[in-house]
């Protein structure tokens, strides 16, 4: 297919350009420490945290991807917000953030430091800088393949161009930078896309008539009548649904050891609530980023139902089908000139937010984790941060030739979900029993993340050599989650129970049973972290039953 | 917000939607091209819609000033 953009949308696209950079140099002068770079001196706001939170997620596959997925699967893949997000979002912030706010540690393996040793804090270190650069490609090769589809703009030069501006504005402003334009991003993307799904649903009459053509494609295909329109519906068994997977494997495998392995641990988001001003601001982070994550599938989920559904669209598919086209053929046919342009920044800021997250990510991680205690330690301050500067060039270039390596993969989600799986899974063993259970020692930690990673790649290598079945690339995945999770709590607790458990005066602080609970008498209902969680699960929950 | 100062991301969101919000009414106002056809009929979008974004710009920025106006 091909895109025709007018004058009026090239001004919108080069002025959200002028607006990024611009956000840069209006930082720059105040990047004076390393602190200031890298944690944002923790002085933002909870609501301005909470949207970066969510927004830092909301890279080229949430939105992008999701279209095409429910193109491709139906309605269930809003588990992927529900099930997979709400749930953990509400537990990071409710029982986790006090630990890591509280122990003023400056990323997530220092805080496993603190909380059990050196090794266990560099062998994390080291796993998430190769997850995070494996990552950070995602988002490039997404933006400059549609590009390159739709506007003929070529590859290379594509990402080329989108690597320098995100190294640009964050080598200017550090972590604020990438927070602010998060923040930016995150209305741009409702804003860009909320007519796509108001004028789709008017386009086919409504929820009803969405319904009434989502069951006839289901019936041409040779599925049931309510094989795309439902969430929980058709995972009674593995066979009953494209995704692949049944209702066990969805809520242990996605909603616990996946869910709460990313959004409890993965320093790229905890990143953005440790840059909060206070710690209730950062406790309210991950759950005021919940409300808009829990809306979001009206935005990207609901286009790409639409687009099935409706014949004008689907037909643009293709064969064999092409389900990434999904938001762009709904963007041509209902943005005309001017919203065109507003719906493609829309999406150029999704996919440059997307790989700044990683980056800042990285850059804090390397610098504080890894140079600073393994390399060059003892150096003054104005050293690390040109360090920050230096690994945040070497991240963008390796981005770009992550690119390269996801060009290899035919499904962005299953590349993606694979890694989490490998990466993430093992180490929410180690929080969770660090966090709950004092006795455990900083061995334990050490060989059950070690166990837990070599058990996730090595269940990742018979997967993809055909030793072992799944009904789909995304049930192997889920599986592989729950495998590196077992395997993580096994030898943890084994390898503890045969090691001296560290002194509680030494965890005062990051062991639950052993940390103070806040004082919230004086705050009004609305401002207690719990009580905000119980809404927002409340609301989850209904949304769970009216989409059943 | 005392310790970034004046650096209020609600100026620059303010300020871009603002923009964005003239843009689209001009746009949308002066040509036909902002039209989309539907089953009701055809509906001005960028006309719409820049009305929404104009408004949302100007809140923001109106929110950016009240709060830096506080002491």
């Amino acid at each position: 297919m091909q895109m025709h953009l007018g004058f009026v949308d090239y001004s919108i696209i080069v002025i959200y350009f002028a607006f990024v950079l611009g956000i840069g140099f209006w930082l720059r002068s105040h990047m004076k420490t390393s602190e200031d770079f890298f944690l944002s001196g923790r002085s933002i706001p909870g609501w301005v945290t909470g949207l970066a939170f969510m927004s830092a997620n909301l890279g080229a596959l949430e939105v992008l991807g999701y279209a095409a997925n429910a193109a491709k699967y139906g309605a269930v893949v809003t588990h992927f917000y529900w099930l997979g997000a709400i749930p953990a979002m509400c537990f990071v912030g409710v029982f986790m953030m006090p630990f890591y706010y509280g122990s003023k540690a400056r990323s997530v393996p220092e805080f496993l430091r603190l909380r059990y040793d050196e090794k266990t804090r560099t062998l994390n270190a080291f796993g998430f800088a190769i997850l995070t650069l494996l990552v950070s490609g995602i988002d490039l090769y997404a933006m400059a393949l549609l590009f390159q589809q739709l506007l003929h703009w070529p590859f290379f030069a594509s990402v080329v161009a989108a690597a320098t501006v995100v190294a640009a504005y964050i080598l200017l402003g550090g972590l604020t930078s990438s927070i602010y334009n998060e923040v930016l991003q995150f209305f741009l993307i409702v804003f860009g896309f909320l007519p796509m799904t108001v004028l789709g649903l008017k386009a086919v009459g409504g929820f009803l008539g969405l319904n009434r053509n989502l069951e006839s494609v289901a019936a041409a295909a040779g599925h049931p009548a309510g094989f795309y329109n439902h969430v929980w519906a058709n995972l009674g068994h593995a066979s009953n649904n494209a995704l692949g997977v049944n209702w066990i494997e969805m809520t242990l495998g996605l909603g616990f050891v996946l869910s709460f392995g990313y959004w409890c641990t993965d320093f790229l988001v905890v990143q953005r609530a440790l840059a909060a001003k206070d710690a209730a601001a950062a406790e309210r982070t991950p759950l005021i980023a919940a409300v808009p994550k829990m809306l979001f599938p009206a935005l990207v989920i609901l286009p790409g139902l639409v687009a099935i559904g409706f014949s004008e669209v689907s037909g643009g598919f293709g064969t064999p089908p092409n389900y990434n086209l999904a938001l762009p053929l709904m963007l041509q046919r209902f943005y005309p000139s001017g919203l065109l342009g507003i719906g493609m920044t829309a999406l150029l800021a999704s996919f440059m937010s997307g790989m700044a997250g990683n980056v800042t990510a990285f850059n804090t991680v390397w610098t504080y984790d890894i140079y600073q205690t393994h390399i060059n330690p003892g150096k003054p301050d104005q050293h690390y941060l040109l360090m920050g500067r230096v690994a945040t060039i070497v991240a963008v270039v390796a981005g770009v030739l992550t690119a390269f390596i996801v060009l290899y993969f035919n499904n962005l989600m299953d590349y993606l979900q694979a890694l989490f799986s490998i990466f993430n899974a093992p180490l929410f063993a180690t929080f969770l029993l660090g966090m709950f259970w004092k006795r455990t020692t900083g061995h334990g930690a050490f060989w059950g993340l070690l166990c837990g990673l070599v058990g996730s790649s090595t269940h990742y290598v018979l997967y993809r050599t055909d030793v072992i079945h799944y009904y789909s690339p995304m049930g192997a995945n889920f599986f592989q989650a729950m495998w590196a999770f077992g395997i993580g709590v096994v030898v943890t607790v084994a390898v503890t129970l045969m090691t001296k458990p560290r002194p509680e005066s030494e965890l005062v602080g990051l062991v639950y049973s052993l940390t103070p609970r806040p004082e919230l008498a004086h705050l009004p209902w609305y401002e207690r972290p719990g009580m905000i969680a119980l809404g927002v699960l409340g609301l989850c929950l209904i949304l769970n039953i009216i989409f059943w | 917000m005392a310790a970034i100062g004046s650096l209020d991301i609600r100026w620059p969101i303010g300020f871009i939607f603002t923009i964005y919000g003239v843009i689209l009414l001009a746009f949308g106002g002066l040509t036909n091209q902002g039209v989309v056809e539907l089953p009701g009929g055809a509906l001005n979008v960028d006309l719409i819609w820049g009305g929404g974004f104009l408004v949302f710009g100007l809140l923001m920025g109106w929110m950016a000033r009240r709060a830096s106006r506080r002491p």
